[in-house]
């Protein structure tokens, strides 16, 4: 599924890593990692937290829901930060919905 | 410096020379002029052994190289071993000499990724690049190979005077071809290179036009293919940073197990390199003399010892400075800064129409044998 670059996200996709996507957790390098083709991306605190959820099973309203309720924050304002964040990872064909 | 130093990083990727066996003929090729013999090639479980060692250094992905790595009649235990150290596992291929049901069975293995190089968009002229009659047939062949076992593709184009203009057919069929990647990979001159450098040499013309061209497929393949490309070193004005800095977040291991900061180290003479045969990967990297070489900022003279862009770009390629100054320690020259950056100038208007020299796998073995090297 694609998006044009600023339209919402639909809440019902299941945001997944695509295959030659790997979120690894490296002692060695102290915690997460997301592996992609010649790339290497570690992520910060809050993009850990989304990532790990994105794994093809729970829609993109149950991770805002989850996210906004763990740490007690405006709905709105997790969905806006995490859409950032996928976005800017289908753009770099990192993750799909 | 040594281990405790808090500059010691460390490394992400792994550069695995499975051999420097090639079908090809390349006169770009990366792999150094002296190239290693069959005989003298690492085996399975050192292979293995080196990959556990990494991955518990901190290496997180292992580009499995060469030559062409299904030379190597063991490339799938090679690609399992490398898969169950943990690595996200890279294949980057000619696509010749690597069959799809020999694919199937790597993806089975663990296979995250791979990468075929492509010599041009047309087939004449991409089969006499790549020195092979019948290359260009079956690098489609495999790549279409590659996308049906749901594999993520890097088409890597490695362009130059004769294929630069076509950058836009080039991405075009990395695109039909079901590429999420396409790298423009201007040739960089080292290894076999150097000797084809006059006949490689794009114009400056070709360079700017080229620029212009990666924007605008960038725009127009927007959110379809990722598209890599860096500006050529003969005419950029600050130096690339080369291996992202020398010993800090990588290492090449070459077909004999000797183990350099990057593959060209070995241009470099006096450098002392080890040995996975005598030595753990961790120690190679804190305590080897080529890893400690050129770490850190301290070897720098002027004018990198005292820019502000040292820890961005660590004063660009060794290999480099050395292959065009004969002083490692020199700022790369490809820096404006650098007082001998008009010789890039000079060197890229020396350009030739002339047969290339072609890469050929002749070796001499390190320890004679009467076997000798038959592919």
């Amino acid at each position: 599924m694609t998006q044009p670059p600023g339209d919402a996200l639909p809440t019902d996709a299941r945001p997944h890593l695509p295959r030659g996507v790997r979120l690894v957790d490296s002692a060695a390098q102290g915690g997460l990692v997301l592996l992609a083709p010649e790339r290497v991306f570690k992520p910060d605190a809050i993009a850990a937290e989304i990532l790990k959820r994105c794994t093809g099973e729970a829609t993109l309203a149950a991770i805002v829901d989850e996210l906004a309720a763990t740490y007690g924050a405006p709905r709105e304002r997790v969905l806006a930060d995490v859409s950032t964040l996928l976005r800017s990872l289908i753009d770099k064909k990192l993750m799909e919905l | 410096m040594d281990a405790t130093s808090p500059t010691l990083l460390r490394p992400l990727g792994l550069l695995a020379e499975l051999t420097h066996r090639c079908p090809l003929g390349c006169p770009y090729c990366s792999n150094p002029v002296a190239l290693e013999a069959r005989a003298d090639e690492l085996d399975t479980a050192t292979w293995a052994r080196v990959f556990a060692e990494a991955a518990g250094l901190g290496v997180l992905q292992v580009h499995l190289s060469g030559g062409e790595p299904a030379a190597r009649r063991d490339l799938l235990e090679i690609t399992a071993a490398a898969r169950q150290a943990g690595l996200y596992t890279n294949l980057i291929t000619s696509a010749v000499g690597l069959s799809a049901e020999r694919l199937a069975g790597l993806a089975q293995a663990g296979l995250d990724h791979v990468q075929i190089s492509i010599q041009d968009s047309e087939a004449a002229s991409a089969d006499r690049i790549a020195g092979y009659e019948g290359a260009f047939v079956r690098k489609r062949a495999l790549a279409a190979a590659v996308v049906q076992q749901g594999l993520p593709l890097t088409v890597n184009a490695v362009v130059h005077r004769a294929n630069i203009d076509r950058i836009g057919e080039m991405v075009d069929q990395a695109v039909a071809l079901g590429a999420s990647r396409v790298e423009i990979a201007h040739v960089q001159y080292y290894g076999w290179a150097i000797p084809n450098r006059a006949m490689l040499m794009p114009t400056p013309e070709q360079v700017e036009r080229a620029r212009e061209h990666v924007d605008e497929l960038r725009g127009r393949h927007h959110g379809i293919i990722v598209i890599d490309a860096v500006v050529p070193d003969y005419y950029a004005r600050y130096p690339k940073p080369c291996v992202g800095g020398w010993g800090r977040r990588s290492l090449n291991v070459t077909p004999s197990g000797k183990v350099l900061p990057c593959h060209a180290a070995e241009s470099i003479p006096g450098l002392e390199f080890w040995s996975v045969r005598e030595h753990s990967v961790a120690d190679i990297w804190r305590h080897s003399p080529a890893f400690n070489a050129f770490r850190g900022t301290d070897w720098m003279e002027e004018p990198c010892a005292s820019c502000p862009r040292r820890f961005e770009d660590f004063g660009g390629c060794r290999c480099q400075a050395f292959a065009l100054l004969r002083d490692a320690r020199a700022t790369d020259p490809v820096c404006h800064l650098s007082p001998h950056h008009g010789l890039l100038s000079e060197l890229a208007g020396e350009r030739r129409e002339a047969a290339y020299v072609y890469r050929r796998h002749t070796p001499t073995p390190a320890h004679a044998t009467a076997q000798g090297d038959r592919d």
